[in-house]
């Protein structure tokens, strides 16, 4: 295909956009299916943003409403709504971020060292199962838990507390159950790192007379750094952006626990499926995307000055 | 091979001391009981009475075992049977088509010689920078595509993940072009290549991302939530979100009201929830030990990019 095109015969010169087009044809239509997909589902719903400068009602549609300016914004951001989603949605993310982070870490360095290596898997296998869940599903498995009449942990310790709505244990019920949920996944990437460190460290440094402790400290973990700091990075572009089902299906949609479990994307979706509020749901959905949109940006530029490989782009 | 097991034995020096290893076997043999335990519990309480439910509460003892949210749901539950229906389409179909599309577009992204690679490219990575996000999408959809109500609605809006496009690219790009030419020169069109050549060489790849995508498909319950507006197309998931509250969605199109008011009346609904969790889950539960040896694979290979 390569020497057909470099050539300089004297037909090269007719060789126009259409000779390509053609040539390329065979692809462009393995493409084509995608490429609609993209346009229809990522491209399209663009021209909905401009829901947020508009003042929405059913009968004029997306495009013929009336514009308003920047007065959606105004109300999303003078309402105390606006600075509780954002302070949750960040915080919720840093804690997720830290605390899967050294769990992980720790997971897979101790199922690295377990003697039994058949151990091992099965202990990866059972830690790794939460992942495949649901949010739906795993919101009947807190409620079996957690529900005030029935519940295990009342009936155990014979409390009487009405769990969905205190709003200081939930905190720590949402960082429980996301850590439950997604550990198992975190570690299996942290010990494949591990496994693929070369034994020769680990005998150099054994003829050195070095403990399990200084090995640990002095060769797995600068080696597992790279990855660490990569994937930290690249959660950090997304910080901006939560689980959606975790604070969503977890509390129930409980009403008084809004103002610990309430993030963005719960916000966004109350504003459009529950108040029937479009333009202030486009306003704060809009909100997300550009901070998102800049960290993402940003954190992809960080990664690519430790590792180019790593970057997306 | 004399020098390997020289090393194995130097190795096992190496190994942590007998007493280390039992404590940490009994951590993690805790933390499992921690992970474990909580679903064992829905599952017991999916096989208690009612009446043991309402004097022990959701008990991993429970005084009576009864059967009876299994059987209420095998007599009514034609809603059940509908929706675990849609669920299957949407899985089975909806995860053929997204790994046929995900991974024409990856091998025609990977090809170096194609002409608008790096166009396409671009629009994809852009995708993944900046997107619309829920509103915008929503309302074009409903309104511009017509998706309200439909089964499309289920499949459609997330059958291109581009990050997948870009690890299964990666993927691609590993075979060498040789080959690729080798097949072109033996007569074999784009098609026939990447059909015959391409896709047998990338089993472990698409394999992976084959099962997120089956696992994404069987899982959601958003799309449900977003777009169907009658009950009686939810998806399972959505179904069962749906009974937080009440069990109200079953009657929804239950064949025989009459039927239906009788048996509301003692309906097992503390059992009944958790009976329906357990049917939801049990596909992918029995499914999973015999897929995550691919998965745990696909994971490591791909890394953060692949």
């Amino acid at each position: 295909m390569k020497t057909g095109s470099k050539t300089p015969t004297a037909g090269a010169r007719k060789k126009t956009r259409w000779f390509y087009f053609r040539k390329n044809l065979p692809l462009t239509v393995m493409a084509l299916p995608a490429l609609i997909l993209m346009v229809l589902f990522k491209y399209l719903p663009l021209s909905g943003i401009i829901l947020a400068f508009k003042r929405y009602n059913i009968r004029d549609g997306i495009f013929g409403s009336a514009w308003n300016g920047f007065k959606n914004f105004e109300y999303l951001f003078r309402t105390k709504d606006a600075w509780i989603i954002t302070r949750n949605t960040i915080l919720y993310n840093f804690a997720f971020i830290v605390l899967d982070l050294i769990f992980a870490v720790t997971l897979a360095i101790i199922l690295n060292e377990l003697r039994q290596k058949r151990a091992a898997k099965v202990f990866q296998t059972i830690f790794m199962a939460p992942y495949f869940m649901s949010w739906v599903v795993v919101s009947f498995i807190a409620y079996s838990l957690l529900s005030v009449d029935d519940g295990f942990i009342n009936r155990a310790l014979g409390l009487e507390v009405t769990w969905y709505s205190q709003q200081a244990a939930w905190p720590f019920i949402l960082i429980i159950f996301q850590i439950w949920k997604t550990i198992g996944y975190s570690t299996v990437m942290y010990l494949g790192a591990i496994v693929g460190i070369s034994d020769d460290y680990y005998e150099a440094a054994l003829m050195d007379g070095a403990t399990k402790w200084q090995q640990i400290r002095y060769i797995t973990l600068p080696a597992l750094r790279g990855m660490m700091i990569i994937l930290t990075i690249l959660a950090i572009g997304r910080i901006f952006y939560a689980d959606f089902g975790l604070f969503y299906q977890l509390p129930r949609n409980s009403g008084p626990l809004f103002p610990v479990t309430n993030v963005i994307d719960t916000y966004v979706f109350r504003a459009l499926k529950e108040n029937g509020n479009i333009g202030m749901a486009a306003a704060a959905n809009l909100y997300q995307s550009l901070v998102g949109f800049i960290l993402v940006v940003t954190s992809n530029f960080a990664v690519r000055k430790i590792d180019k490989d790593s970057a997306l782009f | 091979m004399k020098i390997k097991r020289k090393a194995e034995k130097k190795l096992e020096k190496n190994l942590i001391s007998v007493r280390a290893n039992t404590v940490l076997l009994i951590i993690l043999g805790l933390l499992a009981l921690v992970c474990v335990l909580p679903m064992i519990l829905v599952v017991i309480v999916s096989f208690s009475s009612e009446q043991s439910i309402f004097e022990n509460g959701y008990s991993f003892f429970p005084s009576e075992f009864s059967l009876a949210a299994y059987e209420y749901f095998l007599k009514l539950g034609d809603q059940i049977f509908r929706s675990y229906g849609i669920s299957l389409f949407v899985t089975v179909f909806g995860s053929l088509f997204s790994l046929t599309v995900t991974a024409m577009f990856a091998y025609v992204l990977s090809r170096p010689d194609y002409r608008y690679g790096r166009l396409f490219t671009l629009l994809l990575l852009f995708t993944m920078l900046f997107n619309g996000g829920l509103v915008p999408g929503y309302m074009v959809n409903t309104q511009l595509l017509g998706l309200r109500d439909s089964v499309w609605a289920l499949i459609f809006p997330m059958s291109l993940n581009a990050f997948y496009v870009v690890v299964l690219r990666t993927f691609f790009k590993s075979i060498p072009l040789e080959i690729i030419e080798a097949a072109r020169i033996d007569g074999a069109g784009e098609f026939r290549t990447f059909a015959k050549v391409v896709l047998p060489l990338s089993k472990p790849g698409l394999a992976t991302i084959g099962l997120f995508t089956v696992i994404a498909y069987w899982n959601d319950w958003f799309l449900g939530m977003l777009y169907m507006f009658e009950t009686k197309n939810y998806p399972i998931q959505t179904l069962l979100q749906s009974m937080q509250n009440s069990m109200e969605a079953l009657s929804q199109s239950s064949s025989n009201a009459l039927e239906y008011a009788e048996m509301a009346k003692n309906a097992p609904t503390d059992s009944g929830r958790m009976a329906l969790t357990v049917m939801v889950v049990l596909p992918v539960m029995l499914a999973y030990p015999f897929f995550q040896k691919y998965f745990v694979k696909g994971l490591t290979v791909g890394g953060v990019k692949g």
